[in-house]
């Protein structure tokens, strides 16, 4: 805490009188014009297909029962997700629940679902489950661990002093809670809750298989229907300003919390006794686990033992799946973590006016759906650059672009853990910088890496649209083979491949967890 | 830093044998838009009997047409497999496709493939109604696509207004009962299917079955498929084909065709050959396509209605054209 303490005046002071280092200034400018290429791109196919046309393709009686629907979708998911995540968290972290260690664990893995591989799961038990109340149900289940993640460890940091004030001042527990507690994570509920937001604006299979018509389902039927750039394009600007309002109103839901965040952490937080409410509150635990992970994994037990026949053929084994899934997903999660780092080390060593505009171009990908990233580079390669064109480093430099968020925010927490002491005095002693990065900073921010990796990985191992689009001509990836089968509803034949994705997902969602558990509050969110 | 070299590495490994462009002698591309229950069995075949490796992309007809319309002179695509005749006949009018070899076109009757010679039909299938046997008796069947339209299917209809398979059925339509007939007819089904509305035929016969709707117009190939998959004793519905000569009973030609901008003119124009021979309609007649055989006199082995029994829509390649009029009326009609 001492050292944290005196970290900021000492990094305000350093930045001011430190010259940026060229090589990693050049670096970040590279990256952050990488990134934004996808929405520089889509600007510019707008422009193509002129005001005029524009208008006509957007003043359509679809784009308002688009927008309808992706917002009030948007509006129940979030709520909803936001009441689960909570209630789970403050069980986990703030009560005597048994066996809580296990539920925390638990909790989380609907994250490393897919969210079609939980939609499938449903409708192979519910055939008729569609529309509003279906895709709430699924997105629900699916995002409910972004609001759990943070708010737990913001329940888990929270300052127990206040909490204890206002009980001694004589308020119940239920108003403490409502008053205290709540009002210490809100802003880790208001974080877990845009990220929800975003999530749910870039998701597309849950959607298609529910039946339930969203931008992404639109865009996605628009270049079916026929390759069709200028109707993609003009609907991918709607849902990128939509992104970008999420994105904005978590910037200043941040900032306006910002000054109320409790850091300071001495003593472990109290835990409210269960007593007789241990029974139901561990019957909620286990119906919300069932319900999410539950019901897609005994889906796929059911279907993998079914014997049921299929009419298609599989176009690549699982074996080859997974190999393609593996190679692409890691050279993904390697590349953008690699492109975070300069991008991050500016951002909190040299965090002037340039380094700011370098973040914000990363985090802004985080407001365009990978399907319309994935349609601006098919668009941009086919006639500008036909050698990457359908090859499989577009697809990773796809997957890296998409993802570059998660890596970035990890890398970048874990940076701002260094405290830069620590590398003036590396450099005092005589080292040159680069031998300060690689002997001093690189082991303490190690695990920062390794989660940045972890979470490209396992974001890029389940991903969907964009892999649709973009993957290789005669290559499957495990989300790939599976969507084909279940549009056919081969259940059988695709149940391998869900069991696939979610063992190459489970091992990192674990893993990331327990890195989650020892960031600071507020770390991942801006 | 052992994430570069990872990084670098792992690049270097996923560019092999996968890249957009120059592939070597001896090998070509599809773009097909076919199902892989019709496709993947030939390519196998052929892949055996000619030592030509063939790299297959799956999409949807339209989506690859366009993508090669796109793609332009570089398109990676040598042979472009199509579900129904329109997608090929927009690629024949774009200019884009390699006259067909004499010999491949003398396989397959000739109202069967392209009026240009620019492509060869492969396969066909009939559209027809597929119902709930539980919900409703043969008699209760409609005979005529038409008869769809009518109110008392409100709520009874399903449809999967974005499958290409659809538009043949409109264009005949539109064909028979001019413009404003079928666009009239579109918005009378549009209202009775209401919220009933499927992203793809596959799903629009299993709901059928399941009773989720009572009926619906699809091709025969998809209930044919879903009864071996399922097996017979899970099947609660039935396929019936229209009145004979009936507008909604429409004859679709699946076709191939060799690129005019591919470099492997050669391999490709085997590839269309070894479609229509002998053995690649025998490959056909006996897979679980259930697709009809065009060419080489095969008739098809499995249990589906005769070949020659079919009395479809007497409208022509010709005129079903490119799709781009039903497309127009599927957007009017907002289906699209």
């Amino acid at each position: 805490m001492a050292v944290a303490g005196i970290a900021g005046p000492l990094r305000r002071i350093a930045a001011g009188r430190r010259r940026l280092p060229t090589g990693i200034t050049t670096a970040a400018a590279l990256v952050a014009a990488a990134l934004l290429l996808p929405l520089a791109f889509l600007c510019w196919q707008a422009a193509q297909v002129g005001w005029g046309e524009l208008q006509h393709l957007l003043a359509r009686r679809l784009t308002l029962d688009l927008l309808w629907n992706t917002v009030r979708l948007a509006v129940v998911v979030t709520v909803a997700s936001a009441l689960i995540g909570t209630g789970a968290a403050w069980a986990t972290e703030r009560t005597t629940l048994p066996g809580r260690r296990v539920w925390a664990v638990l909790l989380v893995l609907p994250v490393a679902i897919p969210d079609f591989v939980i939609a499938w799961g449903w409708v192979s038990i519910r055939p008729s489950l569609s529309g509003l109340p279906g895709a709430a149900l699924v997105l629900t289940l699916g995002l409910y661990p972004l609001v759990y993640l943070p708010v737990a460890a913001s329940f888990r940091r929270a300052d127990p002093a206040q909490e204890e004030v206002a009980r001694s001042l004589g308020r119940g527990p239920f108003e403490t809670f409502i008053r205290v507690t709540l009002r210490q994570a809100r802003l880790a509920i208001a974080g877990g809750c845009l990220l929800v937001a975003l999530y749910l604006l870039a998701e597309y299979g849950a959607f298609a298989i529910l039946r339930y018509q969203t931008f992404t389902t639109e865009i996605f039927s628009e270049f079916e229907q026929g390759f069709n750039a200028p109707a993609a394009a003009a609907l991918s600007l709607v849902v990128a300003v939509l992104g970008m309002v999420v994105l904005a109103s978590e910037g200043v839901a941040t900032r306006a919390g910002r000054q109320g965040t409790v850091q300071a952490r001495s003593r472990a937080v109290s835990r409210a006794r269960l007593g007789r409410a241990a029974a139901p509150v561990t019957a909620a635990m286990a119906v919300l686990v069932g319900l999410a992970v539950g019901v897609p994994v005994a889906t796929i037990v059911y279907w993998m033992g079914s014997g049921q026949r299929s009419t298609l053929p599989a176009a690549s084994t699982l074996a080859g799946a997974a190999w393609h899934t593996a190679l692409y997903s890691a050279a993904a999660a390697a590349l953008a973590t690699l492109a975070a780092v300069p991008v991050a080390i500016l951002a909190v060593r040299h965090r002037g006016r340039m380094a700011i505009a370098f973040e914000r171009a990363g985090l802004l990908v985080e407001a365009l759906p990978g399907l319309v990233i994935a349609l601006a580079l098919v668009f941009f390669t086919v006639h500008y650059a036909p050698v990457l064109y359908q090859s499989a480093p577009l697809l990773v430099m796809a997957y890296a672009v998409m993802f570059f968020p998660l890596a970035f925010v990890a890398v970048r927490a874990s940076l701002a853990r260094v405290p830069p002491a620590l590398e003036e005095v590396g450099r005092s002693l005589g080292r040159r910088p680069v031998s300060v990065v690689v002997r001093v900073v690189v082991p303490l921010v190690l695990p920062g890496l390794l989660a940045a990796f972890f979470l490209v990985f396992l974001t890029a191992a389940t991903e969907l649209p964009a892999t649709l689009v973009l993957v290789p001509t005669g290559v499957q990836t495990l989300a790939t083979q599976f969507w084909a089968y279940t549009g056919q509803f081969s259940y059988a034949a695709a149940a391998p491949f869900a069991a696939a994705m979610l063992a190459l997902a489970v091992v990192p969602t674990v893993l990331l967890g327990r890195w989650f558990d020892r960031l600071p509050t507020g770390a991942l969110s801006r | 830093m052992g994430a570069a070299a990872a990084s670098a590495l792992a690049l270097a490994g996923c560019g092999t044998g996968s890249g957009g462009g120059g592939v070597a002698t001896g090998a070509i591309t599809v773009y097909s838009g076919q199902h892989p229950q019709t496709t993947a069995l030939l390519v196998s075949a052929f892949e055996r009997r000619t030592g030509v490796r063939v790299a297959e992309r799956d999409g949807d007809e339209d989506v690859l047409a366009q993508q090669i319309v796109q793609e332009g002179g570089r398109s990676p695509a040598d042979v472009y497999y199509a579900e129904n005749s329109q997608a090929l006949q927009f690629l024949s009018e774009k200019g884009l496709l390699a006259p067909v070899t004499p010999g491949t076109l003398a396989a397959v009757p000739a109202a069967d493939e392209s009026p240009g010679g620019s492509w060869v039909g492969v396969t066909a299938r009939v559209s027809g109604i597929v119902y709930n046997t539980r919900l409703l008796s043969p008699s209760q069947v409609p005979t005529s696509v038409r008869q769809l339209a009518d109110g008392r299917w409100a709520g009874k209809l399903g449809l999967a207004p974005s499958e290409t398979d659809f538009q043949p059925v409109i264009s005949s339509l539109s064909h028979s009962d001019g413009r404003a007939g079928a666009l009239s007819w579109l918005e009378a089904v549009k209202r009775n299917a209401g919220s009933h509305v499927y992203p793809d035929n596959e799903t629009l016969v299993a709901q059928i079955n399941a009773g989720q709707v009572a009926l619906g117009i699809v091709n025969h190939y998809y209930w044919y498929r879903l009864r071996y998959e399922i097996g017979s004793g899970r099947m609660h519905s039935a396929f019936a084909t229209l009145a004979p000569r009936d507008p909604g009973y429409v004859l679709d030609v699946s076709g191939a065709a060799v690129l005019r901008s591919s470099r492997h003119q050669a391999d490709a124009q085997r590839f269309l050959a070894f479609l229509v021979s002998p053995a690649g309609q025998e490959v056909i007649a006996r897979s679980q396509s259930y697709e009809y055989p065009l060419g080489s006199g095969v008739a098809t082995a499995q249990p589906i209605p005769a070949f020659a029994g079919l009395r479809p829509s007497p409208v022509s390649i010709a005129e079903l054209g490119d799709g781009a009029a039903a497309v127009a009326l599927l957007r009017e009609a907002q289906l699209l």
